[in-house]
């Protein structure tokens, strides 16, 4: 279910890196929590931002939530289909609806992260009450 | 007592269905040191026709019988008893915020009229559902700007409402934001050269008002070029919403902060009333109050919904767009009844009558020995007078005669003590004015 | 019936368009009496730059069609007036008529804020004498009338807070929050320009009192509390909580929304509490109106005085007199004094009860524990706790049947109710608030028990049923993603 060369966190953003760059967005479980996404409100290109700093918002009709960075970097660009098709988000978290792509600064931070199974124990946990 | 539907043997009915012997066991997780053992001292119990009168006897030690000739900010306009009539019907008067659209729809729709017709008064795309009154839109209004612009100056017109700029300040001092106001000309208008020097790339927004606290109308164009060239934002505040109807609406304005009070509100010694912010359809999730959003049901009829909920307090709770929860509903509710019955044609009308008041008792009053109106600039319904002494001493007399004389400037610009404010709406009788000027020679005539 | 026919609905629920969309040139509601004076023509008085065209798509109507558009919008809503509102903390009770009369009256609705006070005794004898009122009903020392609404007496609050620990030094910089508090509190904090530190309530829906042993350092400034709690609980350990606040030199401000808990039967200046607001809107029954107008005032003891809003009532030579100018205080939080209008109202609410006022407050908690008491074993009561003047359940029995609390308070229309507050306070998760108030007669309180009774027994054998609710209204479940997702926020021609 959850693309296995993608990184995860806690909460619930993936990152798939590729050389010095990489792509960030939320996870399925993330949208499912959210509901129908009405608005993505993303930082402009040449921002940089380090791990853990917030790099926007997503909203629904009844939440916002904020998006951690994964990974340090600079903004390159942002995905602008989200503008006019918040929806994505829901239809397609894992392909279509990328939020960003950066440059990375640090790309050992990504060993850090989850990887597919240890982000899937995760949300199995946390659904069944358990201790995460 | 009349307002709790219960008699006794309902009240021990359901002690016993709980299985309380008493209603005090209810209150037993209240410490026994903090509960009363004594009823209040409380004025009452009263009946209906004793309330009445109780506040009758108050009513009768205000200023009925005087003929007031205040403005600044509170108006007073005819109000239609139609109107009334809609606000005391119990679905509007004691309805609930509209979270339950399905059971709303009546406030919901009243509320998407109301922010149509703002839009269609003030020139711009969005406006909200009503904020606490004009003073604290104006002020909501730069905390949205500096959230647009993520700068921290405002520059403030010495001609906005002094006590619009007052609760500016106690939000701002808070805030860190950095409120330097700047300077009005002969004209009675802002000063344009001040203006342009103020101006930088720090600055987050232009506050002017429109017609300013003078009662001159300002060129708003001209303001805009200015705060727009750095990339400020321009917010004009509207004080006389009546003035917009023959008065070019301010669509270079970035943010527009009006009250509402003029259409249907009684002055009631202060409120409520309603303010509303309208502005660019791009800021507008920056825009902080309720939204009134059109969509349709699953069976695609169309109904009103609260929309954008997101940038509230219940939700975003500290990041919320401003802490705003109850509004002013049913007076907005006021504004819009008013507004639809005056219509296209009377509401140009009505602000014609409120013109030709104005400068009618503006040229009586220029004709009274040593009266003299010092600014040059345009104005609407108020305007300002000079008097050879203090406006203090003048309005003493004229209070003799049950008149409400000019509003003194002395207390708040301190360059103006011997100039005074005076309003004249649709209201006025002729007679009063011819009157009010009479009084006035008078009280000058009197040696100091 | 044909449903092309524009009037074919229902009767009662009428086809009824914007107003803009029944417009007509030339028709008018108004008309003016004649002008007494010459006529002006704007572009003379004023020079044509300055002059405007009419409002393009203003509407143009008649003063009967105007009549029967609102009296047809006003029959899609539901209002007090016809039955209970059940919502958590927003105290709905009956808005007595007699004040919509007395706030009417002439030398009442006439009077302009800036006229002298020599012609406004009758205006500042009605401030001081509810002024008072609210003083023993609170057990404070010293009130501001001037905020328009909750929020803003909690941003008054906290900036006279702020105040006075600049008087004595330092401001500091947290403000401590419960999880269960409103919005408006952790907003108004950041507006007020503090931090919010969340602090969690223990497994009682309490304060967590070691805990807060531990939080309260002296960076912090205040406490803000609701008492009861949104949870109808009244805290305990109340005065502790006070003496850690004091001990450190922090204040105690309480949220006066729930209040419809306490009035004539315990006194928050009693107990500790250094600053409060109260809500007329909640329980000195002005309307709500759809939303506001309201009024929030500030009580407060007797060390935050010298820093209250002006103007400030005060009292010479035993008239009430408005003091424009006080160097200590923390300014002006509106234009024009307050919302005098309510006031007025919220008078004429205490006025008629008296010291009677305790029984409005023991009916209200009578009705709330027995609500509780009889949908206790059909509902989920996540805190065991004595709940007050509200009850929180919470949906987890009809969450195992995919229904939840907004399902719920959905198909509570259908019985003829307004739903209660679903899904706060944050803390129970699926939570659904009941607050009945005292103005519910026990044939009401029976009715809503019943409908509740029959939903949960829906939500067990016919879900779909309720998920689908409601099924009487005028409009069904509207598209709420839509509306956010590409606003329409005014109507266009």
């Amino acid at each position: 279910m959850y693309p296995t060369d993608f990184r995860y966190t806690k909460e619930h953003e993936w990152v798939k890196a590729s050389g010095n760059s990489a792509s960030v967005g939320i996870t399925d479980y993330a949208q499912s929590e959210l509901g129908d996404v009405v608005f993505v409100d993303l930082p402009k290109p040449g921002t940089k931002v380090a791990a853990g700093q917030s790099l926007g918002t997503i909203e629904s009709v009844k939440a916002v939530s904020e998006i951690y960075s994964p990974v340090s970097g600079e903004v390159t660009e942002i995905n602008s289909l989200l503008t006019s098709a918040p929806e994505k988000v829901n239809e397609d978290p894992h392909g279509a609806a990328w939020l960003i792509r950066l440059k990375l600064t640090n790309p050992a931070e990504l060993d850090a992260l989850l990887d597919a199974t240890a982000y899937e124990k995760f949300i199995a946990e946390k659904d069944s009450g358990a201790p995460a | 007592m009349r307002y709790l539907p219960k008699s006794f043997s309902e009240r021990q009915a359901m002690l016993a269905a709980i299985g309380a012997k008493s209603i005090d066991e209810l209150f037993a997780s209240i410490p026994t040191e903090y509960r009363l053992k004594e009823p209040l001292n409380l004025p009452g119990p009263l009946s209906e026709a004793e309330i009445i009168s109780w506040f009758r006897t108050r009513a009768g030690n205000n200023s009925v019988g005087y003929t007031s000739f205040l403005g600044a900010g509170v108006y007073d306009h005819l109000r239609s008893v139609v109107t009334d009539t809609i606000l005391q019907r119990g679905e509007f008067l004691t309805s609930y915020t509209p979270y339950q659209a399905e059971i709303s729809q009546g406030t919901l729709q009243s509320i998407f009229e109301f922010q149509t017709l703002v839009c269609q008064l003030t020139g711009q795309e969005v406006a909200n559902a009503s904020m606490w009154d004009g003073s604290t839109a104006t002020t909501e209004a730069v905390l949205m700007a500096e959230r647009l612009t993520r700068r921290h100056r405002v520059l403030v017109a010495r001609t906005l409402h002094p006590e619009h700029r007052q609760v500016l300040g106690t939000y701002a001092r808070n805030l860190g934001l950095k409120i330097e106001e700047f300077a009005y000309s002969d004209s009675g208008q802002i000063d344009e050269a001040a203006l342009t020097a103020a101006v930088d790339d720090e600055t987050a927004a232009v506050v002017v008002q429109s017609p300013n606290f003078f009662g001159v109308l300002e060129r708003i164009p001209a303001i805009a070029d200015i705060a727009h060239s750095k990339q400020a934002l321009l917010i004009v505040a509207v004080a006389e919403a009546v003035s917009i109807g023959i008065v070019r609406p301010p669509v270079e304005a970035d943010i527009v902060a009006m009250e509402t009070q003029s259409f249907g509100m009684a002055p009631s010694y202060g409120g409520p009333y309603a303010g509303v912010i309208a502005t660019r359809e791009q800021f507008v999730r920056q825009m902080p109050g309720r939204l009134a959003g059109q969509t349709t049901d699953i069976e695609g009829h169309r109904g009103f919904v609260l929309t954008l909920a997101t940038r509230e307090q219940h939700i975003r709770r500290e990041k919320a767009t401003s802490n705003i929860c109850t509004n002013q509903a049913l007076c907005a509710l006021a504004a819009t009844v008013h507004l639809c019955l005056l219509g296209k044609e009377g509401l140009r009308e009505l602000a014609l009558q409120n013109l030709a008041k104005a400068r009618f008792t503006a040229a009586e009053l220029a004709k009274v020995p040593g009266v003299r109106l010092p600014f040059s600039g345009p104005y609407f319904n108020e305007f300002v007078i000079e008097l050879p002494r203090s406006v203090r001493i003048a309005n003493d007399s004229l209070l003799r005669e049950k008149i409400i004389g000019p509003l003194p400037l002395g207390p708040w610009y301190p360059e103006q003590t011997k100039r005074g404010l005076v309003c004249v709406t649709e209201t006025m009788p002729r007679a009063e004015i011819e009157r009010l000027a009479a009084a006035l020679g008078r009280a000058l005539a009197l040696p100091i | 019936m044909n449903d092309k026919i524009k009037k074919a609905r229902r009767h009662v629920s009428q086809n009824e368009g914007l107003i803009f969309e029944k417009s007509a040139p030339g028709k008018r509601g108004i008309e003016l009496p004649p002008l007494d004076v010459p006529a002006v023509d704007p572009s003379a008085a004023f020079g044509a730059e300055f002059v405007r065209d009419s409002v393009f798509g203003f509407p143009e109507v008649s003063e009967v069609e105007v009549l029967r558009h609102f009296t047809r919008l006003s029959t899609w809503n539901y209002a007090i007036d016809l039955g209970m509102y059940p919502l958590g903390s927003c105290t709905m009770k009956y808005n007595p008529r007699v004040n919509e009369f007395v706030a009417r009256l002439d030398g009442i609705a006439t009077e302009h804020p800036f006229q002298p006070q020599t012609v406004s005794h009758g205006c500042l004898e009605i401030m001081r004498t509810l002024q008072n009122c609210l003083l023993e009903i609170t057990g404070m020392d010293a009130c501001t009338l001037q905020p328009s609404a909750g929020a803003q007496g909690e941003l008054t609050g906290l900036l006279l807070i702020r105040a006075y620990l600049e008087s004595k030094g330092d401001a500091r910089r947290k403000i401590l929050i419960p999880d269960s508090a409103h919005g408006t509190n952790p907003a108004t904090a950041v507006i007020a320009g503090y931090e919010v530190e969340n602090i969690r309530s223990d497994s009682n829906g309490q304060i967590d009192v070691e805990a807060l042993k531990q939080e309260v350092q002296d960076d912090v400034a205040a406490l803000m509390l609701t008492n009861p709690s949104t949870l109808g609980v009244f805290e305990p350990r109340i005065g502790e909580i006070a003496d850690i606040l004091h001990q450190r030199g922090a204040l105690l401000y309480m949220d006066g929304a729930n209040m419809n808990a306490l009035a004539g039967v315990s006194r928050p200046g009693d107990f500790g509490v250094d600053v409060m607001h109260l809500n007329l809107h909640k329980t000195f029954s002005t309307p709500h109106g759809g939303g506001g107008p309201g009024a929030g005032p500030v009580l407060v003891k007797r060390i935050l005085e010298p820093f209250l809003p002006v103007p400030v009532l005060v009292e010479k030579n035993g008239q009430p007199v408005l003091e424009v100018h006080r160097h200590t205080s923390i300014g002006r939080l509106r234009a024009f004094g307050s919302n005098f209008g309510v006031l007025v109202r919220a008078l004429a609410y205490i006025l008629a009860y008296g010291p009677g006022i305790r029984q409005a407050t023991e009916d209200a908690v009578l009705n709330s524990n027995y609500i509780r008491k009889r949908l206790k074993d059909v509902y989920d009561l996540p805190y065991e706790s004595t709940s007050i003047h509200e009850v929180v359940f919470s949906d987890a029995r009809q969450k195992k049947n995919g229904v939840n609390t907004m399902d719920i308070a959905k198909r509570l229309i259908d019985y003829g109710f307004h739903p209660y507050t679903t899904a706060f306070p944050l803390i129970v998760p699926g939570a659904l608030m009941i607050e009945p108030t005292e103005s519910e007669s026990k044939e009401e309180c029976d009715l809503f028990v019943d409908a509740m009774r029959a939903i949960a027994e829906e939500a067990a054998t016919n879900p779909d049923l309720v998920k689908t609710a409601p099924h009487s209204t005028r409009v069904s479940r509207l598209d709420e993603v839509a509306a956010a997702r590409k606003p329409i926020l005014r109507w266009k021609p």
